[in-house]
């Protein structure tokens, strides 16, 4: 277990030492570099070269990647000029607020995805099967944005039930004051979510439906209700701790777009927001925190895979 | 999770089995096998609904203007007319006639899904099969790349870039490219590393077989089923990452038309009830992209036929 937890941890922490390369790199890759980004759009070539000699930009590479994850390490991510802010502070206040959006829809799909996918398994092939297996692909298939939008329609303006648009606020407890708000967008991420995780349950459930402890427990004379909802759900959630590891880079980007839609107040919508002001530093800032996000998330479900299934840890 | 990663469902890493290449170990589809899958897929009605959709999108997007003259650039004070004659899918804000808008939109969803398809898979491809042939640490090393790339999700890239660059149809499709050649990168890595020591490898080393050889008419055509379906999600893919960056505005820029940017202006007159600035533009997304995704998945399913029947 411990050789596979440090093997595990070194690899991630090689790939947050790329992320950081790569954020850097695209740091660099702005015409005139950062210092454009940070003197903002209308900088003239004479200040963009007094900055960077002020600011060491003149320097070799590699001296101005050591300098920058440097300032990393101590929480500096300069700062948002359009918002005039650290990015950090920025961070901050954001992030909670979509970790509750992104979190609860996980959270939902996850407990939604587990029990249709083992009775998808049982009544395979059947017309609810093929009813669930249906409506899974087509929201699939849907983009967020346009399942959002059917959603407005239907809610929002048809129904009449919800507010079409994200309750606003710059604290979490704003956000949650007007709960009615949070529907159409949780749900929304959801959907998605569910579509996704769902096809993933059905023919895991079908694999372990085929598997000897199954029919040992039939044996045994346990009822089928036990079976599925006590010993098939527990090793359900086994391979669902990587797939939502694995899941994670199109949860933010289908985060960033329901946010986007519904003016949900989160870091997806400033990271929009921040594209149309060509904020770079705040670009360049969420562009991090989601890939270590990534990262650290994908190395979780592994441990979270190795601490559920022995076979991992002693294999 | 992608469309693409669906692929890495193919049972084992054994896209031919032994048994069914000849003896001289060239990667080498009887005819007779090929005629099994193409008989299984052409069995799975919702493959030929894909196949059908796809055919009547090109010749609507493509062969269509060609019939239905309409005039996509200049504005007119014909603005938000419902649909009627002269104008069977009204007009958009602009003046300018929705069908004909949704043919011309619909030629740059299809041309960058087809084209990212194609180049994407070439990189992965031969990256994924050169990092799985060499393997060791120029694998490892060749593999962490791609994690990290892998880390950041596509449409932040993409959407960090668009803010620095005028997109271009072109751009776009360099762009989406580069950062889509991940996947079929690491499947095709996957079957290289079991392909690399089967023995008709082994025999064409004695024969004096390089390293060239092996990977270009050796191991890439036994992945080619792998190949095949993760394209087809990859159209797929492209064009959803397409529309979602046009949805948000920061796609090509008009007078371009594309369906993204259609719907993205239809939700400005969602409380008028203009339905027609916001349907045809987001069905003909959800069509495209149901389409593919029924292709693949049924391509996948015929591969599979193949494996069980062998």
């Amino acid at each position: 277990m411990t050789g596979y937890l440090l093997r595990r941890v070194g690899q991630s922490i090689i790939v947050i030492i790329g992320v950081t390369i790569i954020a850097f790199l695209l740091e660099h890759i702005l015409p005139g570099g950062p210092a454009k980004g940070l003197l903002g759009p209308r900088a003239t070539p004479a200040q963009i070269q007094a900055f960077n000699h002020q600011y060491g930009l003149d320097r070799p590479v590699i001296v101005q990647y050591w300098d920058y994850v440097y300032g990393l390490m101590h929480g500096n991510l300069q700062s948002s000029f359009k918002l005039n802010e650290p990015v950090t502070q920025i961070l901050q206040r954001e992030l909670p607020k979509t970790i509750l959006l992104v979190g609860t829809a996980l959270v939902l799909s996850v407990v939604i995805a587990i029990p249709v996918g083992i009775i998808q398994a049982v009544r395979r092939n059947k017309a609810l099967d093929y009813v669930i297996t249906g409506v899974s692909f087509v929201l699939y298939s849907m983009p967020s944005f346009w399942l959002g939008l059917l959603l407005i329609i239907a809610f929002a303006e048809k129904l009449k039930w919800f507010p079409a648009e994200a309750p606003q606020g710059a604290t979490i407890g704003q956000v949650l004051a007007d709960p009615r708000g949070l529907v159409l967008p949780i749900l929304t991420l959801t959907l998605i979510n569910f579509a996704a995780y769902s096809r993933y349950m059905r023919s895991s459930a079908i694999e372990s439906l085929a598997q000897d402890w199954v029919r040992t427990a039939k044996a045994k004379g346990l009822s089928q209700r036990v079976i599925l909802f006590k010993h098939m759900l527990r090793n359900s959630l086994i391979p669902i701790a990587t797939l939502v590891g694995l899941s994670l880079p199109g949860v933010f980007t289908a985060g960033l777009i329901t946010e986007a839609v519904f003016n949900y107040p989160g870091t997806g919508f400033d990271f929009f927001n921040a594209a149309v002001n060509q904020d770079y530093p705040l670009l360049l800032g969420i562009i991090l925190v989601i890939g270590v996000a990534t990262v650290v998330g994908n190395l979780l479900a592994d441990l979270a895979y190795a601490v559920l299934d022995p076979r991992v840890r002693y294999g | 999770m992608t469309l693409a990663d669906k692929t890495g469902e193919l049972p084992e890493n054994e896209p031919l089995g032994e048994g069914a290449l000849p003896e001289g170990g060239e990667a080498y589809v009887s005819g007779s096998a090929w005629r099994m899958v193409l008989r299984s897929f052409f069995d799975n009605k919702l493959a030929v609904i894909g196949i059908t959709f796809v055919i009547l999108m090109v010749i609507f997007c493509f062969i269509g203007p060609h019939f239905y003259h309409t005039d996509q650039v200049n504005t007119s004070y014909n603005i938000n007319l419902p649909p009627g004659k002269g104008h069977p899918l009204g007009t958009d804000e602009n003046g300018r006639d929705v069908l004909g808008r949704l043919m011309v939109g619909g030629q740059s969803s299809l041309e960058i899904g087809f084209a990212v398809a194609i180049i994407a898979t070439v990189i992965g491809v031969l990256y994924g099969a050169i990092s799985g042939f060499i393997g060791g640490v120029v694998d490892t090393v060749m593999m962490r790349l791609v994690d990290v790339m892998l880390a950041i999700p596509t449409l932040f890239i993409l959407i960090y870039l668009a803010s620095i660059f005028k997109p271009t149809i072109k751009l776009l499709i360099v762009v989406i490219s580069l950062v889509s050649w991940l996947g079929p990168a690491r499947l095709v890595r996957g079957e290289a590393l079991s392909l690399r020591v089967r023995e008709y490898v082994k025999a064409v080393r004695v024969m004096g077989g390089g390293s060239r050889r092996i990977i270009l008419r050796h191991i890439i055509p036994n992945t080619i089923g792998t190949i095949v379906v993760n394209a087809t999600f990859q159209v797929a893919d492209a064009i959803l990452v397409m529309a979602s960056l046009s949805f948000l505005g920061l796609g090509i820029p008009p007078p371009a038309a594309n369906w993204g940017g259609m719907l993205s202006n239809g939700v400005n007159f969602i409380y008028d009830g203009y339905w027609w600035l916001i349907y045809p533009a987001g069905l003909a997304i959800v069509i495209t992209v149901v389409a593919f995704n029924f292709i693949g998945d049924a391509l996948r399913d015929a591969l599979e036929v193949r494996l069980q029947k062998r």
